[in-house]
């Protein structure tokens, strides 16, 4: 606690992650199937530091699901694999080759992993019965996600209607549910990029090493720098080199884009984030780019 | 650094958006690509400046419309605050965004414009921030240049506005004269009003002092959940999780469990893996008590001479939020605190007029967006205190059984 006493205020990250313990919280009291959807990038590794201090020293009482697309980085499979195992929390893998073997999600080699992944998310959660899922969307990442609320309503077919979201009050959280329905929660709404590096800073905790500035073989497409990869080789044109980068977010690896860094501390991510120009989606996700509107109509069909 | 939230309202074209555009975009956290984003539209539109407005703009289909139609939330920091603003629209019919966007607001910042004064939208958007107990109003007189920085313009708003607000509940209001387009009083101090000797609006924004707001005295914790591992290294851990609604509590306070009476002793405090010395809100932290008391969620720890009294016949004032009235011997779900239960309404005793203040006692129905004094009798007892004295233990909100829809906004009278 950086709080100070003297005056009985908190810190800004204090306060937020009081805000978040007590959805966590609220969320595990009231429904009866809550999962934590994880992705292995930082906002989902914040989320299970969070919910480790709402429920300490007791487990932290749900399962948390992954969708692997198959084109995962390592390294965040790593992470992933050290986070749960101290946490001894159950880890449920969604496979988005498996859901193209099983038909339920279909590839027709033009529809990116990341958008493959809306069905076999849905799915997943249906199968499992899940009632709630949590997810790490902060709504300073697109204005699409500005109006989100906490408790964000999907309907049978796993819909986000942005025209008719329940309000929300004060800390007045209404989880009600029809049979077939489930709430997505999203309990750091209200961070911005810079608190959850600061967070990450402050609690000394683990993220996948990709985050941080080291060498690696790109080539640049559309603008991006792209690692090279057996799922993603170099088209007509493209050359390979190796360079110096770090990544903003991780995903599909043959999506997410890294920049040219020699950040390898969180001080210096940190001061990198500070004085960024662009948004961490603009730059680094080819499927954010396709147009303004990209986000919301993705959210629309049960993006996380 | 701390934390500052505030709710932003105004009439349609008072200049909402493109003051927000400005802070955001004078605080930096307006990135390159969607600035550029912007100024292509606007260049698409055909507009001769960059529309701000457009930077905070949300959904398709608000876009389509050109308005924004529901509450959305930005972000910005300075070196001191990081703020946070719920962004409502100030259409007549969306006093529902309002009381939402105003709800967790510390400070209400209301527009006007100053060719032409308060309007009935600004009264009333007042009248709801006061509701709402929101404690630090400001009202920003907005577009000054197109009055040429008339010192007459802004005094003769400023003293409508202060006789008015005697009617209201605003323990503290500062009236600004701003540009938001020039940006005169938005961070830089304009050139152009020698005459202002009061803060910039980012100054004041980043200075009031919100801390002392929150009740210090009255201690009260509505329990979450309970912690109890079955683990061998906490065989007998039992806390009590929830965040402090009011108060200051520290290990070694008698205290009593709502609605059992039973009492014991604050044994330890923890947050994560440490004790801590005092908790105060809007800290989230486990309780654990000296004695094996039986304690669940939905019950509050209070101190033993300091307890709200458990009431079942709720006086409230109720925003209502859907199409199908509020009407007498209705029944609904009612969420306060961690406590659910379900009311019956008793009695519509008038309907307030927010532009007037006028209390019409003939209509026994609240419509969509109208806000009245409703009775309702619970099935369970609320631990509740007047919403004048906790914003916490002092609301509740109502739902619809058949739809799970919110539906209501309550503010406990007393
Ligand atoms: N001259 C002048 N125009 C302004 C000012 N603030 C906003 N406007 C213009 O007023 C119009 C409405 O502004 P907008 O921000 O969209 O209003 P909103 O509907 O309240 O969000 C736009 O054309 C703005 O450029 C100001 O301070 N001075």
């Amino acid at each position: 606690m950086t709080a100070t006493h003297a005056d009985y205020r908190l810190s800004q990250l204090d306060e937020l992650e009081a805000e978040s313990i007590h959805i966590f919280r609220e969320v595990a009291a009231e429904f009866e199937k809550p999962v934590l959807m994880f992705s292995g990038g930082k906002d989902s590794i914040v989320m299970m530091r969070l919910a480790e201090k709402a429920f300490y020293p007791a487990k932290i009482p749900f399962p948390v699901l992954q969708v692997d697309t198959g084109y995962d980085f390592p390294e965040v499979l790593a992470t992933r694999d050290n986070w749960v195992n101290r946490l001894g929390v159950r880890l449920i893998v969604a496979g988005v080759e498996q859901a193209i073997k099983d038909g339920i999600v279909v590839d027709d080699g033009k529809t990116s992993r990341n958008r493959l992944q809306i069905g076999t998310l849905l799915n997943a959660i249906e199968d499992n019965g899940f009632t709630a899922a949590f997810g790490g969307g902060r709504r300073d990442e697109e204005k699409a996600r500005a109006k989100e609320r906490v408790y964000s309503h999907r309907d049978e077919f796993g819909q986000w209607d942005p025209k008719n979201q329940r309000p929300e009050l004060w800390s007045l959280y209404n989880g009600r549910l029809h049979e077939g329905e489930h709430m997505r929660i999203f309990p750091i709404s209200n961070w911005t990029e810079l608190d959850i590096w600061d967070y990450i800073g402050r609690e000394g905790i683990e993220i996948p090493s990709i985050y941080f500035s080291h060498t690696r073989r790109v080539f640049e497409r559309d603008g991006m720098l792209l690692t090279e990869s057996e799922h993603n080789p170099c088209r007509d044109g493209e050359v390979a080199a190796e360079r110096t980068v770090r990544f903003r977010t991780v995903g599909d690896l043959t999506l997410t884009g890294c920049v040219e860094s020699t950040a390898s501390t969180i001080p210096e991510i940190i001061d990198e984030v500070a004085v960024a120009r662009v948004t961490e989606r603009g730059a680094t996700r080819g499927d954010d780019r396709f147009s303004e509107a990209a986000m919301e109509d993705r959210k629309k069909e049960g993006y996380f | 650094m701390d934390l500052l939230r505030f709710a932003t309202a105004g009439s349609v074209d008072d200049g909402k958006s493109t003051l927000i555009g400005r802070l955001l975009l004078d605080s930096k956290a307006i990135f390159e690509d969607q600035l550029e984003a912007v100024e292509a539209t606007s260049e698409a539109k055909g507009y001769d400046y960059t529309d701000l407005a457009l930077l905070t703009d949300g959904l398709r289909s608000e876009r389509e419309q050109g308005i924004t139609i529901d509450v959305a939330y930005r972000y910005f920091a300075t070196p001191n605050r990081k703020f946070i603003i719920a962004d409502t629209p100030g259409h007549v019919q969306y006093t529902r965004n309002m009381v939402t966007g105003a709800s967790t607001a510390d400070l209400g910042l209301v527009l006007v414009d100053a060719r032409q004064g308060l309007t009935e939208q600004s009264r009333r958007h007042a009248v709801i921030l006061s509701l709402l107990r929101v404690p630090h109003l400001v009202l920003a007189v907005n577009k000054m240049d197109l009055v040429d920085y008339d010192q007459a313009v802004y005094d003769a708003i400023y003293a409508e506005f202060t006789s008015f607000a005697t009617k209201l509940n605003i323990p503290d209001l500062e009236v600004i004269p701003i540009s938001a387009l020039q940006g005169d009083n938005v961070v830089e101090r304009s050139t152009n009003m020698g005459w202002y000797s009061g803060p910039t609006l980012m100054h004041h924004l980043e200075h009031v002092h919100v801390a002392s707001d929150r009740d210090l005295v009255d201690a009260r914790f509505p329990v979450q959940y309970v912690i109890r591992p079955k683990s061998d290294d906490f065989h007998d851990y039992r806390g009590y999780a929830g965040r402090i609604a009011g108060g200051v509590l520290k290990p070694g306070d008698e205290v009593v469990v709502l609605p059992s009476g039973m009492t014991s002793t604050i044994e330890a405090i923890d947050v994560f893996n440490t004790e801590i010395a005092e908790a105060f809100p809007p800290m989230s932290v486990t309780l654990r008590l000296a004695d094996d008391v039986d304690v669940s969620r939905g019950d509050m720890i209070a101190r033993v001479n300091n307890a709200p009294t458990p009431s079942q016949d709720i006086d409230a004032m109720i925003c209502w939020m859907t199409n199908e009235p509020l009407r007498p011997r209705q029944k609904l779900a009612i969420k306060h605190t961690t406590r659910t239960g379900r009311a019956l309404v008793k009695d519509v005793q008038y309907r307030l007029d927010v532009n007037t203040l006028h209390r019409d006692q003939e209509s026994k129905e609240l419509g969509l967006n109208e806000i009245g004094r409703v009775q309702l009798r619970t099935t369970v007892p609320l631990l509740c205190d007047p919403y004048s004295k906790n914003r916490t233990t002092g609301s509740f909100i109502l739902i619809d059984e058949a739809t799970g829809v919110t539906v209501g906004a309550g503010m406990i009278n007393g």
